[in-house]
């Protein structure tokens, strides 16, 4: 039985059993203390292993992070680097030499 | 209604294409698994979780400030081929579960609930209840690695032996 925050990778991979929560990655067993959540999408996954007879049932919980969805469009955006602030740096850092590198056309 | 979610696959792909690498990573892709009903009712299955959080289990007391940030100084959780699953008690006090390393986005979470990403004290919960019938003695944490032979011939056979011995019957896996 697998939680997961990546539909994608998850359905691509292929699990026996799956339960997807809509949430940013970290969080696939639900939002931080939010206790009545977290057992809500546990729950969901007890009644799915009661019930499954096949492998590859999926089950979307109807939970969402936040009101808009900023937060998918913000993902691996240069808005918001994910990485730690010398990894980030020598990332831009390498962006620019390949532009430069590259020339303007390209970029 | 069509459901709306990140994908991750594409996006990382166009992500590191714009910093120059021309190569893809290759996702595992299965078109099916192997299946096992529930023998019996969950109030008499054994339960073990599976991980592959960034985190460590600190002493008790928890760690100094100086080793927190050399910790968190790794930058990394990528595995080698080395055989990688650590035990967790499945009775460890949570305050001993600490995050160290994000190989992915915390600008909108920042990791400080163990129970989002490895619910030790919500299944404790559920057995106190007699939803569940009991935990395995050790939960299990793996690294993540970028090689699929090594998860397949290395760790995985590892974890289905601690889970055999340990006479489980219900895993939990908790990807991070």
């Amino acid at each position: 039985m697998t939680f997961s925050n990546a539909r994608d990778i998850s359905t691509s991979a292929f699990n026996p059993r799956l339960v997807f929560t809509n949430y940013p990655l970290g969080n696939p067993a639900g939002r931080p203390f939010d206790v009545v959540n977290q057992r809500e999408i546990l729950e969901t996954a007890f009644q799915m292993l009661e019930r499954a007879t096949e492998a590859g049932e999926i089950v979307d919980t109807p939970h969402q992070w936040s009101e808009n969805h900023d937060w998918m469009r913000l993902i691996f955006s240069d808005e918001q680097p994910f990485l730690s602030e010398d990894a980030e740096r020598d990332r831009r850092e390498r962006l620019e030499k390949n532009r430069t590198a590259k020339g303007p056309e390209s970029k | 209604m069509s459901i709306e979610f990140v994908r991750y696959i594409d996006k990382t792909r166009e992500y590191y294409h714009r910093q120059g690498y021309d190569r893809s990573y290759n996702w595992a892709h299965n078109e099916t698994s192997a299946f096992t009903p529930l023998s019996k009712p969950l109030s008499e299955s054994r339960v073990m979780l599976i991980s592959t959080a960034g985190f460590t289990l600190s002493p008790e007391g928890g760690f100094s400030e100086s080793e927190l940030k050399e910790l968190k100084k790794g930058g990394s959780n990528m595995g080698s081929y080395d055989l990688e699953v650590f035990p967790v008690p499945s009775d460890l006090a949570e305050d001993r579960i600490v995050y160290v390393v994000a190989n992915h986005d915390t600008a909108q979470s920042d990791m400080a609930d163990v129970n989002s990403y490895f619910p030790i004290a919500r299944l404790r919960e559920f057995v106190a209840e007699g939803r569940l019938g009991s935990l395995a003695t050790e939960f299990l944490r793996l690294k993540e690695n970028y090689s699929q032979r090594k998860t397949m011939e290395v760790d995985a056979p590892e974890v289905l032996r601690r889970c055999r011995e340990d006479n489980v019957d219900v895993a939990l896996l908790t990807p991070v």
